[in-house]
């Protein structure tokens, strides 16, 4: 560009030019109102405004904090406190109403169902999944089968006190213990019961199985809390070996496994973690989830 | 012919400013064809602003009765017999869609009517002068008067002046609100100032811009503001009529006497006689014997002044008219003149308004009253049920759009043997879960679908047909998804 061009009044148009000329090509001269430029450098004073209102320039350890004292942390609080103060009615309610109840009306079960999936996904997602689905010790949430039970009360229960969770008293308790790392059982007598154990729900077993013996071991150690046919126990969390539901799996090796070490799965109390009506719409939302009972 | 802007004189010259002062303008009152066009519309589409909250329309006891409502909190928007839901926004595309094409077959038809008679900046700068007329008088006296220095009298008219644009300007944002909630209440609630913040807010802001653009900043809008001259000059074309100065008649120009004097000796000597009239009415300050010109609105007052003068010293009117430089050099040359409203252009947009109007026209009349959405769940995709069944869950919404509550029974076919359950759903109806969705609300619920043995099978997912009926007059809503197993493709 050279800007040293001289202006001057373009031919064909009859307009003035400004001087300024790329590879031939002129620029004319269609001046600005002026009122343009003065609104243009009070924008940039109004900018200059922000600095001195808001949190704008970032020093070594800290920021400066405008005069006007905003935050976006506290107009967080503030969104929040906000939010809670209109949901103050529904939460009330949700309080006040039986569990039963805020499932027979529409209006609390949306409010608790949509709760309940926000309080979810933050709280017990990490271990049950998105979707509750579950994982590989972790019960799914969306199937009729239950260690300790898929009615409301004791879904409400087990949110409140855990599983397993020394912390809490009332926690649900038990424990399977290790057949073989504590020598209890012997290894052909493990392997027996694993295949009497897959017999139970109509899986095939291994040929040459003991299933006599599989079915003495088991009537001796296991049906006290399984039941005699596997039918497992809601009030020590013993679950179903008779069904389609696995919460290790259903393979021989992983039954072997679970005799061999025992245990059983934790799961944190939430009452002194949540308040109360957020636990009662994380009960009506696991239960709605389809499995309730 | 210059392209030189005619609001600035300068231009030309060499040493002309980067920046320019604002040239004030001072258009003289006018009477004509025009002008009354343009009364007429100004009473039509401010009569229609000022008016329309306060119509009423009766739609029941569920949804509101005012004609035109936007109502944001709700996420509805009322006009008449027509009611959006924030989903179908689409109407709204469609509009703006047609709004934009019928301004460019306006463009081609006759260039920037819109800006001279429509345009809410045109109608609301005719209202502003109209006033600033009526209290400091026509051109001559406002030019003379603003030359003066400002004594008491001055100050007195302009600060009547600005007090009457203020509160013409108050109440024009004042009913912009009355447009988002119910009018009467609002006026109250504002009246006794319990209305909301926000209402005050964008009253004084709208208060604000229409004295500020219409007031202060006028036809600067038009020249710097406004994006639409500048697309406009690339969507015209040669047969577009534009308030165009007829060269061919008035050239070369002179005064009445040396015309009267050429004209006895058989000399050439134009119609124009340097009245000044056209610039002097003109609201942009242009001087359209310039040709096209950027400032040009095409308002027409130019043409009742020069018909004005036309009849004064008896010589035919219509010196400026709408024409075309087609036509200016067609008679240069002898020709006759050609008008061309039907050309490829024009009838394509009008095509596209036809089709486009049509389909919206019959998507209204046609949809329906109720709708329902499935969504199947994400995670899990199927669950195994203890006794090896497996279920599907889904989150099924009815959008029940009538003013009344509806009741529905839920049908889903495509499986062999299929149990449905309803999380949260009503009293069964024939063997079929039945919903009630409230009036104008949507309802959503979760929906369990079980199926049998013999619907887990190899190969592609089993379609399903999720169907409400209306249970009193048997109306369906249909929407379909699919039953997944652990055997079919995911």
């Amino acid at each position: 560009m050279q800007d040293n061009h001289a202006k001057k009044t373009d031919e064909k148009g009859g307009y003035g030019t400004t001087g300024h000329e790329w590879d031939g090509i002129q620029e004319l001269n269609t001046p600005l109102p002026r009122w343009w430029l003065w609104t243009w450098y009070a924008c940039i004073i109004w900018a200059f405004g922000y600095w001195i209102a808001y949190p704008a320039i970032p020093l070594v350890s800290s920021f400066t904090k405008g005069v006007l004292g905003w935050s976006s942390r506290e107009a967080v609080v503030a969104d929040v406190k906000g939010l809670q103060t209109l949901r103050g009615p529904m939460t009330a309610k949700i309080e006040a109403v039986s569990l039963a109840d805020i499932e027979k009306t529409p209006e609390l079960l949306s409010f608790a169902r949509a709760q309940g999936a926000a309080a979810f996904a933050v709280n017990c997602s990490p271990c049950h999944g998105a979707g509750a689905q579950g994982s590989k010790a972790y019960p799914n949430l969306n199937d009729d089968d239950w260690l300790w039970g898929g009615s409301l009360d004791a879904i409400h229960t087990t949110l409140q006190h855990g599983i397993r969770w020394d912390a809490d008293k009332d926690t649900r308790s038990s424990m399977m213990p290790a057949f073989g790392k504590d020598g209890t059982l012997k290894p052909n007598e493990i392997s027996a019961t694993a295949d009497y154990v897959r017999s139970l729900s109509g899986l095939p077993t291994e040929k040459g199985a003991d299933l006599a013996l599989g079915q003495s071991v088991f009537a001796a150690n296991c049906a006290a809390c399984h039941g005699d046919n596997g039918e497992g126990n809601q009030e020590v969390g013993a679950p179903k070996l008779n069904d389609k539901v696995w919460l290790y799996g259903p393979d021989k090796a992983l039954i072997m496994e679970r005799i061999t070490v025992g245990g059983g799965g934790v799961m944190p109390a939430w009452a002194t973690r949540l308040d109360a009506p957020t636990i009662k719409s994380l009960a009506v939302y696991v239960h709605t989830l389809g499995g309730g009972q | 012919m210059s392209l030189a802007p005619a609001f600035d004189p300068h231009l030309d010259e060499p040493e002309a400013p980067l920046y320019t002062a604002r040239k004030q303008i001072y258009p003289q009152a006018v009477k004509g064809f025009y002008r009354r066009i343009k009364w007429l519309i100004l009473a039509v589409t401010l009569g229609i602003y000022y008016l329309l909250p306060f119509v009423r329309w009766d739609r029941g006891p569920n949804a509101p009765s005012q004609a035109v409502l936007v109502d944001l909190p709700h996420r509805r928007a009322y006009f008449f017999f027509i009611e959006i839901w924030p989903q179908e926004v689409y109407y709204l595309t469609g509009l703006l869609i047609l709004a934009a094409l019928v301004l460019f077959l306006m463009n081609a038809m006759a260039g920037r009517i819109w800006c001279g008679y429509l345009c809410p900046q045109t109608v609301w700068i005719d209202l502003f002068m109209a006033v600033e007329r009526l209290i400091e008088g026509d051109r001559r006296e406002r030019m003379h008067r603003d030359a003066q220095p400002v004594d008491l009298e001055i100050f007195s008219l302009k600060l009547l002046k600005h007090s009457i644009w203020l509160l013409i300007a108050w109440w024009t944002g004042g009913v912009w609100v009355l447009y988002f909630a119910d009018a009467p209440t609002l006026v109250y609630e504002l009246a006794t100032f319990r209305g909301e913040p926000i209402a005050y807010i964008s009253i004084l802001v709208l208060t604000f811009t229409t004295y500020t653009f219409a007031g202060l900043m006028r036809e600067q809008v038009c020249l710097y503001m406004c994006p639409w001259p500048r697309i406009q000059a690339a969507l015209t074309d040669e047969h577009a009529l534009n308030v165009t100065y007829r060269y061919d008649r008035g050239e070369p120009r002179m005064s009445l006497k040396k015309a009267t004097h050429a004209r006895s000796v058989n000399e050439p000597a134009g119609d124009c006689i340097d009245c000044q009239q056209c610039v002097a009415v003109c609201p942009t300050g242009v001087d359209i014997r310039q040709g096209p010109n950027l400032g040009c609105i095409q308002c027409g007052l130019c043409i009742d002044a020069c018909d004005d003068v036309m009849a004064k010293i008896d010589r035919p009117l219509r010196l400026i008219a709408y024409d075309t430089d087609v036509n200016i050099k067609r008679r240069q040359s002898g020709l006759s003149e050609v008008f061309k409203p039907v050309r490829a252009r024009t009838l394509l947009y009008a095509v596209m308004i036809a089709a486009i109007g049509g389909v919206m026209a019959y998507a209204l009349a046609n949809r329906a009253p109720f709708t329902v959405n499935v969504i199947h769940d994400r995670n899990p995709i199927f669950v195994k049920l203890s006794d090896g069944h497996i279920r599907n869950g889904y989150t099924v919404r009815i959008a029940n759009m009538l003013s009344d509550p509806q009741s529905f029974t839920l049908r889903v076919d495509g499986l062999h043997e299929a149990h449905i359950e309803i999380i949260g759903g009503e009293a069964e109806i024939e063997g079929l879960p039945s919903i009630t969705v409230g009036a104008d609300q949507t309802r959503e619920m979760r929906v369990l679908v079980r199926a049998g043995e013999e619907d887990d099978r190899e190969g592609e997912p089993a379609g399903l047909e999720f169907q409400i009926q209306d249970i009193h007059d048997g109306r369906t809503a249909i929407a379909h998804d699919f039953f997944r197993t652990p055997h079919s493709i995911h």
